[in-house]
């Protein structure tokens, strides 16, 4: 699947990631070790209440099932004996908002929908995709969305 | 040094330090978070594009985060961040590098909508020890205030 097929409009599920506390605290522990990441006492003291995962951790879950994706793409793309396109590191996102504390226990399911994409000046052969990605947790109310860009790889090298 | 709402002024900076990242650590936060080649073992990475064994974006994010928590908001009335308005994802993150942050305060708002709230806007630039800028980042940080003022 090359940077032209792919098409503005796209809407894919990527699964869900339930935050168990033990998780939470140890993703805290390493990357975010502020008290209400870090214990129910720690979140109780402040207005989350409970403990609650780093918003990094929410964002590492969404990459993690983004990465499942574009292998299952990549597998779909050999079986019909096609190749698939590269994709590069991204230059950086946009936008991301952590709408609701994602609290121990929750439940956040996670989609990206591609938005636009246009040819990149500084790769040649390479394109640039627009998608704006969210997590929703188990009572449909937002956690996390933010607009993220990857590099895809043309057919067209020129 | 504890940040303190109260006492912070637009244009305070500072350089928070942060650790040196190995090829381990990287490999650990993208088996978990990130598995693309490049970023999951030294084998896989150099047969990509890519050709070396480098962090994942969000790692950096991560590691600029603890750096921020340890440096900036660790004894502080810190209530973590709304959104992050940008990341640029600038130069790779490679085992061995050694980073830190450097912190700028850009704005400073108490909170119209909660009682006891402020917030300060952050720029934030991830360097390594080059002196290079691997990440750059602009968000907001909500503080509780000294004081909280009941609305009138």
């Amino acid at each position: 699947m090359w940077f032209e097929d792919v098409e503005p409009g796209t809407r894919t599920e990527l699964g869900s990631h339930r935050f168990e506390a033990q998780d939470i605290i140890t993703f805290a522990q390493i990357y975010d070790p502020q008290p209400f990441h870090l214990s129910e006492e720690g979140a109780a003291a402040t207005h989350f209440g409970r403990l609650c995962a780093s918003g990094w951790h929410t964002a590492g879950a969404w990459m993690r099932l983004m990465v499942e994706h574009r292998r299952r793409l990549a597998a779909q793309a050999v079986a019909r004996g096609e190749t698939m396109a590269r994709l590069g590191p991204s230059p950086g996102f946009r936008n991301l908002v952590w709408a609701r504390p994602v609290f121990a226990g929750d439940t956040i399911r996670y989609s990206s929908t591609v938005i636009s994409k246009r040819r990149s000046g500084s790769k040649p052969g390479w394109g640039l995709v627009f998608h704006r990605n969210e997590g929703i947790n188990q009572n449909g109310e937002p956690a996390f969305a933010f607009d993220g860009c990857v590099f895809w790889e043309c057919r067209d090298k020129v | 040094m504890p940040f303190s709402f109260e006492q912070a002024q637009v244009g305070d900076a500072g350089t928070l330090p942060g650790a040196r990242v190995s090829a381990a650590d990287i490999v650990s936060f993208a088996e978990r978070y990130d598995p693309q080649d490049f970023h999951l073992d030294p084998e896989l990475a150099r047969e990509t594009f890519v050709g070396e064994l480098i962090a994942s974006g969000w790692h950096t994010c991560a590691l600029a985060m603890r750096a921020i928590a340890d440096g900036l908001l660790a004894g502080s009335t810190g209530l973590g961040a709304p959104g992050i308005e940008e990341v640029q994802w600038l130069r790779p993150v490679r085992p061995g590098d050694v980073l830190s942050v450097r912190y700028e305060v850009l704005e400073k708002k108490v909170s119209r909508s909660r009682p006891g709230m402020g917030l300060v806007r952050f720029r934030f630039d991830t360097i390594n020890q080059h002196g290079e800028t691997a990440m750059t980042q602009t968000n907001w940080i909500m503080f509780g205030l000294a004081d909280v003022q009941e609305p009138a």
